[in-house]
C-alpha cells in the first residue's frame, strides 16, 4: 500500500509500484486534467508539481513519490467557499483572457509549467520563459499567446503586491512592479 | 421532375443544368419532426434544425461539427445568433448527434459547385443537398470548411429564417404589418404600439409555420457579432482540466487496451506467442486484429506491459525492401517514363509551354521534393467502445462521425441505428481524425469482450508509426523568361496527384502553362494533412517563382506583384504583407527576409519571414501574415488559426520528416520527430483583409502553405543557397 497526497487529499493506493504517476492520477484518482502525450518526458502534457516542482508524471513511477505531495491542474486554483468550485489561478485567468488554448490538450501541462515558473520567478524575462516552457509542446502552436499570458499573469501578480498597504510593502518590490507593468 | 412540388421545381430549376440534383427536394418544414425527437427536450421549442429557443428565452445553437481547437463551436453560433438578432449573452451551443439529418450537406455543395449556389434558392437547396449528403454519409469537419460552408449556407440562413419565422408569428399575434416589427437582443419590438415580447413568446407559433423561401441575410455593415472578437465557449474547460477528450472517457467497469500493428503497412499477423503476456497481472484478453494485436487488461499500465511480452510475427511482402531513397528513385523513374512515353496526366494547360520552352534561350529548371509527414496530434489516437444490448457504442474524437458510423455498421454487420457515436473534444485533428482505423480497432476490441466497455489508447510510438501520412511529393519545374525577365512559360511535372485539384496551380499571369503529373504509388498509407496537398505544392511553386525572380534580377516581392495585375485581391494581400513587414528594411548582418503567397481553401495568404542566420543556423524571428478569407467571422479566432497554421508549417519546414526504412517508419516519438517549441517560436503578426462576405475562405488550413517557402526564400536571400528539399534542418 502506497500513500500520496494529491491536491491536499491523502490517498492510500494499491497499485503496482512501477505504475507511472500519470495513470494513477488519471485512472485511480479520476483526475483527468493531466494528459498522456508521449510516455517519455518529451512533450510535457503530463506535467504536475511534486512538492511544488514541475515533473513529468508519465515517467515517474508511483513508488518514487510515495509519501510526497502532488499538485495537478485541478488543484492550483484557490478553493472558493461561495462558488463550491475552485477559483481560477491567476495563470488560468490569463489563459482565458489571452484566449490561449486551441485543441487544449497540452494546456494543463503548459499551465502547470507556467505556474511553477512564476512561483520561482514572478517577473520572468522572455529568456526565462523560453527555458521554463521549452519542455511543453503545443501542436496548435499557441506559443505566442502562452508567452503573452505568462507576462500578463506576472503583471497581475505584481499589481497584487502593489495593492498591499504601502507601509508593509518593500520599496524594491514596488519598483519591480512598475517596470513589469510598463513592459 | 414531375413529382417535385411547385416550389421545389421553381427553386431548383436554375440548377438542373449542373446535373447534380437527385431525389426529391425537401422543404424545411418537413425536416423538423424526426429531428425534434433527437434534440428537443421538455419545454424547448425546435424552431429549425440549427437552433432552439429555451423556455428562459436563451438560445441554443446546434453545431454539426467537431471542436478541435479551431473555434467552430463558437463561430458557428456567432453567425447564427447575429442573423437571428439573438442576445449573445444568452447563447449557448450543443454538438449535434451523429445523425444523418445533420449530414454536412454544405460540404457536398461546396465541392460539387463551389460558390455557385444563388441566394434565392437557399433553403430548398439545403433540402436537396441533405439527401446527397446522406447518401455520402458526411458530417465531416475538415477542408477549412465549417465557416464558409456550414456557417454561410446553413447557420446564417437558419438564423435569418428563425428571425423571420418569429416576426411572422408576432405580426399575426399583434395584427401589425411584418415590416413594422424589429428584432433585437432576443426580443421583438413594435415601436408604434410600444409592444415588446421575448422570442420565446412566439416560438411555438413560429415552429408551426413553413420556413421562408429566401431569408434575407445581413450585410457586413449590419453585423453585430460576426467579425467581432468573442471569447470561445470551449476555453474555460480547457484551462481548469475539465474538458473531456476521447482519452478521458470514464465508464463503469471499463477495461483498458493497448495495441501494436505491423510495422510494415499491409502486413498481417501470422503467428502470436502470448504465453508470457497471459501470466502478467491484470491480463484479460489478447485480440488478433489481423493488422496487429491488442491486449485488454484491468489498467492501462498492465495492458501496456502485457503487450510488450507478446511475440508476433507478420507476413512479409515486397514492401519490406522499401525505403525513402527507393521511393524517390521510383518517383524519378515514373516521371522519366511518363515523359518518354508521352503518358503525362494533364492537370492544367494553357498556351503551349513545351513549345515556348523549347525555343527559349533562358530556361530555368529545378527539382524539389518533400518527405512524408505525420500529424502528431497531442492526444494520441484512442477510442472507447462498448458492445451492449445489441448495440455498439463508440466514444472518440472524430472528424467524420457519420462516415465512421456507416463503416462500423458495414464492417461488423450492425443496423446503422444500433451504432451510437459519441463525439467529444479532439486533442488535435489536422486531418488525422478523419481516418477510420482507430475506431475500427476500438470496436474490434470491445466486440471481443461483449458487455464490457474497453478504452484503447495508442502509444505515441504507435501514433507516429501508424499514421496516414502527408504524401511525399516530388516536383520538376521548368520555366523560360522573356526579355523583360518575366516568365513566359511554366511547366511542372509532379508525383502524385491528390486533393485538392488546384493545389499546384499558380496565381501568376504566365501565358503558357503546362502542369501535369504521374502517379507512382507506394505502400505508405496517406491521408489529409493540414491544408491537404497545398503545403507541398506551395513550397515548390513559391520557391521556384523566387528562383525566377533571382534569375531575372528583380526583387522577389516586386516580381510577384507585377505578375498579379489580373488578380487585385491577391495583389492586395501581397502588398499588405510587404507593408506590415516593412519589406526591404535595413536588417542586421546575417538577417534577411523571404516572402510567399498562396491561395488555399479559398483564402489568400501572404507571409513574410524575418530570419536571423547570424549564428549560421536559421532562427525565425518574426512572421508577418496578411490573409484575405473574404470575411473573418471571428476576428481573433481567425488570427489564432493563422498563428497555429504558421507554427504547424514551420515545424514541418524546419524539422518534419518521416523516413522509411525496410518498409517501416523510422521515427517514433518526439525525440526523433521533432517539434517546434517555445524557445524557437517566432512572434507572429496577422492582418485580416475582409474583402467581401459572400465568398468565404477557410481559416484552419490556409496559414500553413506559405510559411515553408517564405522561410527558404529568406535563407536564399541571406546565404544564396536555395533549399529544394525539406526539412531545412537536414538540407541546409
Amino acid at each position: 500500500m502506497l500513500e500520496i497526497t494529491v491536491n491536499d487529499v491523502v490517498h492510500q493506493l494499491d497499485v503496482e509500484p512501477d505504475t507511472p504517476l500519470l495513470w494513477v492520477v488519471r485512472d485511480e484518482l479520476k483526475l483527468k486534467g493531466t494528459k498522456f502525450g508521449c510516455g517519455m518526458a518529451q512533450c510535457g502534457a503530463c506535467t504536475v508539481h511534486l512538492d511544488g516542482v514541475p515533473i513529468r508524471s508519465c515517467v515517474t513511477p508511483i513508488s518514487s513519490v510515495s509519501g510526497r505531495s502532488i499538485t495537478t491542474i485541478e488543484g492550483i486554483g484557490e478553493p472558493s467557499e461561495a462558488k463550491q468550485v475552485a477559483k481560477l489561478h491567476v495563470v488560468q485567468q490569463a489563459w482565458i483572457e489571452e484566449q490561449v488554448p486551441q485543441c487544449g490538450y497540452c494546456q494543463s501541462g503548459q499551465i502547470m509549467s507556467a505556474v511553477a515558473l512564476l512561483e520561482k520567478n514572478s517577473q520572468p524575462t522572455d529568456a526565462d520563459i523560453d527555458q521554463a516552457m521549452a519542455g511543453n509542446v503545443c501542436r496548435c502552436g499557441m506559443y505566442g499567446r502562452i508567452r503573452t499570458a505568462i507576462h500578463s499573469a506576472s503583471a497581475k501578480l505584481a499589481n497584487e503586491i502593489i495593492l498591499t498597504p504601502l507601509d508593509k510593502q518593500p520599496s524594491e518590490v514596488s519598483a519591480n512592479a512598475t517596470t513589469a507593468e510598463g513592459s | 421532375m414531375g413529382k417535385w412540388t411547385r416550389r421545389a421545381f421553381l427553386t431548383t430549376g436554375t440548377l438542373v443544368g449542373g446535373g447534380l440534383i437527385v431525389g426529391v427536394a425537401i422543404r424545411p418544414g418537413h425536416r423538423t419532426p424526426k429531428l425534434a425527437g433527437l434534440v428537443e427536450k421538455d419545454g424547448e421549442t425546435l424552431v429549425n434544425a440549427r437552433v432552439k429557443i429555451l423556455p428562459d428565452n436563451s438560445i441554443r445553437v446546434i453545431v454539426p461539427h467537431a471542436e478541435m481547437g479551431q473555434g467552430v463551436h463558437t463561430v458557428l453560433p456567432m453567425m447564427l445568433a447575429d442573423e437571428m438578432d439573438a442576445d449573445w449573452k444568452t447563447v449557448s451551443m450543443e454538438q449535434a448527434p451523429a445523425d444523418d439529418q445533420y449530414a454536412s450537406k454544405d460540404i457536398v455543395r461546396e465541392f460539387a459547385m463551389p460558390s455557385q449556389a444563388p441566394g434565392m434558392v437557399e433553403d430548398t437547396l439545403n433540402g436537396v443537398f441533405l439527401k446527397i449528403a446522406q447518401k455520402m454519409s458526411l458530417q465531416i469537419t475538415g477542408g477549412s470548411f465549417s465557416v464558409r460552408g456550414t456557417g454561410t449556407w446553413s447557420m446564417r440562413v437558419a438564423g435569418a429564417a428563425a428571425r423571420e419565422l418569429l416576426i411572422d408569428a408576432a405580426a399575426e399575434e399583434w395584427q401589425v404589418p411584418l415590416n413594422e416589427i424589429r428584432a433585437e437582443n432576443s426580443y421583438l419590438f413594435h415601436d408604434k404600439s410600444n409592444k415588446s415580447e421575448p422570442f420565446i413568446a412566439f416560438a411555438k407559433a413560429a415552429a408551426g409555420k413553413q420556413g421562408p423561401t429566401q431569408p434575407k441575410l445581413k450585410t457586413p455593415d449590419q453585423f453585430k457579432i460576426m467579425g467581432k472578437h468573442v471569447e470561445r465557449f470551449d476555453i474555460p474547460a480547457k484551462v481548469d482540466g475539465s474538458a473531456v477528450f476521447g482519452v478521458d472517457i470514464e465508464l463503469p467497469g471499463m477495461k483498458y487496451a493497448c495495441v501494436k500493428s505491423a510495422p510494415v503497412f499491409g502486413n498481417t499477423v501470422s503467428s502470436i506467442d502470448s504465453v508470457a503476456a497471459e501470466k502478467m497481472a491484470g491480463f484479460i484478453k489478447l485480440v488478433n486484429l489481423s493488422s496487429g494485436i491488442g491486449v485488454i487488461a484491468d489498467t492501462y499500465w498492465q495492458a501496456k506491459k502485457a503487450l510488450d511480452k507478446v511475440k508476433v510475427t507478420y507476413t512479409e511482402g515486397d514492401s519490406k525492401r522499401a525505403s525513402s531513397e527507393s521511393m524517390f528513385e521510383q518517383f524519378g523513374k515514373s516521371m522519366d517514363a511518363a515523359i518518354a512515353d508521352g503518358n503525362e496526366e494533364d492537370d492544367f494547360k494553357i498556351g503551349n509551354a513545351r513549345k515556348v520552352l523549347a525555343n527559349s534561350k533562358r530556361v530555368i529548371e529545378a527539382e524539389y521534393r518533400v518527405p512524408h509527414l505525420a500529424h502528431a496530434t497531442m492526444e494520441p489516437m484512442n477510442c472507447t467502445a462498448w458492445a451492449h444490448d445489441g448495440q455498439l457504442e463508440i466514444w472518440a474524437g472524430l472528424q467524420n462521425p457519420l462516415g465512421i458510423r456507416n463503416l462500423l455498421a458495414e464492417e461488423f454487420e450492425f443496423e446503422r441505428d444500433h451504432i451510437v457515436i459519441n463525439n467529444v473534444y479532439l486533442g488535435g485533428g489536422f486531418g488525422r481524425r478523419a481516418m477510420d482505423d482507430y475506431p475500427v480497432q476500438g470496436a474490434k476490441l470491445a466486440l471481443a469482450l461483449p458487455g464490457v466497455p474497453v478504452k484503447m489508447i495508442w502509444s505515441r510510438e504507435e501514433d507516429t508509426q501508424q499514421d496516414f501520412y502527408r504524401p511525399a511529393v516530388m516536383s520538376r519545374l521548368k520555366a523560360s523568361l522573356g526579355d523583360n525577365g518575366m516568365p513566359d512559360a511554366w511547366e511542372n511535372q509532379f508525383v502524385d496527384k491528390h486533393e485538392p485539384v488546384e493545389a499546384p496551380t499558380i496565381p501568376y499571369a504566365v501565358e503558357n502553362q503546362y502542369i501535369h503529373y504521374t502517379n507512382s504509388p507506394t505502400h505508405i498509407r496517406f491521408g489529409p494533412w493540414r491544408s491537404v496537398d497545398h503545403t507541398q505544392h506551395a513550397f515548390f511553386t513559391e520557391s521556384f517563382i523566387d528562383e525566377l525572380a533571382a534569375e531575372a534580377g528583380i526583387n522577389p516581392y516586386q516580381y510577384r506583384y507585377d505578375l498579379l495585375s489580373h488578380d487585385l485581391r491577391a495583389r492586395k494581400v501581397l502588398e499588405t504583407a510587404a507593408t506590415m513587414s516593412n519589406w526591404g528594411k535595413p536588417l542586421p548582418d546575417g538577417w534577411g527576409q523571404g516572402i510567399a503567397l498562396h491561395r488555399s481553401l479559398n483564402t489568400i495568404v501572404a507571409e513574410v519571414v524575418d530570419l536571423d542566420m547570424s549564428s549560421g543556423k536559421p532562427r525565425v524571428a518574426k512572421v508577418y501574415c496578411a490573409a484575405d478569407p473574404g470575411y473573418a467571422m471571428s476576428s481573433d479566432g481567425f488570427k489564432a488559426q493563422m498563428e497555429s497554421g504558421i507554427i504547424y508549417g514551420l515545424t514541418a519546414a524546419l524539422y518534419g520528416e518521416i523516413n522509411i526504412k525496410d518498409g517501416a517508419v523510422v521515427e517514433s516519438n518526439f525525440h526523433n520527430y521533432k517539434m517546434l517549441r517555445m524557445n524557437d517560436a517566432p512572434t507572429i503578426e496577422v492582418e485580416i483583409i475582409n474583402s467581401g462576405d459572400r465568398s468565404l475562405g477557410g481559416g484552419g488550413e490556409p496559414g500553413t502553405p506559405p510559411i515553408a517557402p517564405a522561410l527558404t526564400n529568406a535563407i536564399f536571400a541571406i546565404t544564396g543557397k536555395r533549399v529544394r528539399q525539406l526539412p531545412v534542418s537536414k538540407h541546409l
